[in-house]
């Protein structure tokens, strides 16, 4: 059951910066990449290489650090350190700056889109999660502003069906929040990790939430509720059902779980990048998961983002600290 | 953080500087690669020929605990400050990271080994970097005396 990462191309996306962050675009037929250069670049494929055809420049100050696009593909978001977030609109072949949306007191670390496409959601190094709500009209509203982290808040991941929103911090936990009465708040923290969690993701159904940390684990935490007849509280509990430690060599940055095939991508502070899988006999409440696939020197400096294609099984980018990106096919049977 | 790059230490304990390196056979070799060892990220951090007073004179940095592993690509500094003030020891914790990454090859990871959970965050160092009034204030720490 070894897999294999076989090496599609590498790209100097962001010379002389870090590359932090590569998103595809919903179709899979864009990749957007972001960095310390400031600027955001797009991506697209032309015969067998991929050739930047968009440079998004000017839209901010310091850093880029997160770029997402929005579920339906027309919009882009871009989180930087210059305290402010971007919205771009897709025009013909260009992309155009509809609005900034401001408010946090420091660098903004991730945007995430919600499945809807009417919420977005945006964390900070000023410790805390704003969520907005989108109208027709592209105008862009803060609803809640939450404060359940003690620390920098890393990133922010939307459940796939539900309106449910994960948060990771540097103060070792995940938060989990939920609406009541409009407004947003805490409705979980998520604790076991040993130090800066700065990634999550969901599993394709929604039942799982995938962390990884700087404590060189991932964690794998599912939701239960208590069995008929227990007294005791209703809110949900999230327990922490599996962790993958022995693997990574530093900080793992970034974790992805690939809605077509369930496998686990992992961006490693050690060059790395790896693929996990489920092993399929196991009861899911208590899964395992082994290591499928491993390029222990991915790139030539730390590896800060991994992202599978939603269209194309087995696609997967990967960015890193020389500015680079990469392109992956992943095979679980080699 | 006060003022200006005068640090709040005025009168620090000096200790005895440690022997010049005595070149070795290998050292004049030309043609074997140059793998960098402890004593070059040691004299990175504290030769300053213009000024008297050097990191290790100040034991901010000690020899004994600069650790490199050439093959490996990692350097680990090991960083005590003379004086507890916090906000101070961020400061040359950032200083020595930042010379470290600007005198390093790439491939190099810099481990500073401190309480200090910040300088081991490449996001966070990497955004105080950027701040340019932070970024004036780190780079006239490694111009002064004290590195």
């Amino acid at each position: 059951m070894k897999g294999a990462l076989e090496l599609l191309q590498r790209v100097s996306a962001h010379p002389d910066a870090r590359c932090w962050c590569v998103a595809w675009s919903p179709s899979g037929t864009w990749l957007a990449s972001c960095g310390g250069d400031r600027a955001i670049r797009i991506w697209g494929k032309e015969g067998d290489s991929w050739e930047c055809k968009c440079v998004l420049d000017d839209g901010h100050q310091r850093t880029v650090r997160t770029v997402a696009w929005s579920p339906c593909g027309k919009y882009l978001a871009s989180a930087s350190f210059d305290a402010t977030t971007c919205i771009w609109k897709k025009t013909n072949d260009d992309f155009e700056s509809l609005t900034v949306l401001e408010g946090h007191e420091n660098e903004v670390k991730c945007v995430a889109w919600a499945p809807s496409g009417n919420l977005l959601a945006t964390c900070s190094r000023d410790k805390s999660v704003w969520i907005w709500e989108v109208d027709e009209e592209d105008e862009y509203e803060c609803v809640s502003v939450v404060n359940s982290h003690t620390q920098d808040v890393k990133h922010v991941v939307w459940h796939p069906t539900q309106e449910l929103l994960a948060s990771a911090s540097y103060d070792n936990k995940v938060c989990i929040y939920k609406e009541e009465d409009d407004d947003w708040e805490c409705r979980a923290t998520l604790e076991g990790h040993e130090s800066t969690v700065w990634s999550l993701a969901f599993d394709p159904e929604g039942q799982r939430l995938a962390s990884c940390s700087d404590d060189r684990t991932v964690k794998i935490w599912k939701e239960s509720t208590p069995a008929d007849g227990e007294s005791g509280s209703s809110d949900e509990s999230w327990k922490c059902v599996c962790t993958l430690s022995g693997f990574h060599g530093r900080t793992v940055y970034d974790v992805a779980w690939c809605r077509l095939t369930g496998a686990l991508a992992t961006a490693c502070g050690d060059d790395g990048v790896r693929v996990f899988k489920e092993d399929p006999t196991v009861d899911p409440e208590q899964p395992v998961f082994f290591m499928s696939a491993h390029v222990p020197k991915a790139h030539g400096q730390d590896v800060n983002c991994v992202s599978w294609n939603p269209k194309e099984a087995g696609l997967l980018a990967t960015c890193s600290d020389n500015g680079e990106f990469a392109i992956w096919k992943y095979n679980s049977d080699s | 953080m006060s003022g200006g790059t005068r640090l709040e230490n005025a009168n620090p304990l000096i200790f005895q500087r440690s022997e010049e390196r005595l070149l070795t056979a290998t050292d004049e070799d030309e043609d074997l690669a140059d793998p960098i060892n402890d004593r070059e990220i040691f004299d990175i951090l504290s030769n300053d020929p213009e000024h008297p007073l050097s990191l290790e004179e100040l034991n901010v940095v000690e020899q004994m605990r600069v650790n490199v592993n050439d093959e490996e690509s990692t350097v680990s500094v090991e960083f005590t400050p003379t004086i507890p003030h916090c906000s101070m020891a961020t400061l040359i914790g950032l200083s020595i990271k930042a010379k470290l990454l600007r005198s390093l090859p790439d491939r190099f990871k810099v481990i500073l080994v401190s309480i200090n959970k910040q300088l081991a965050d490449k996001e966070r160092v990497a955004a105080a970097l950027e701040n340019s009034q932070l970024l004036e204030v780190v780079n006239q720490c490694l111009s002064t005396r004290t590195m």
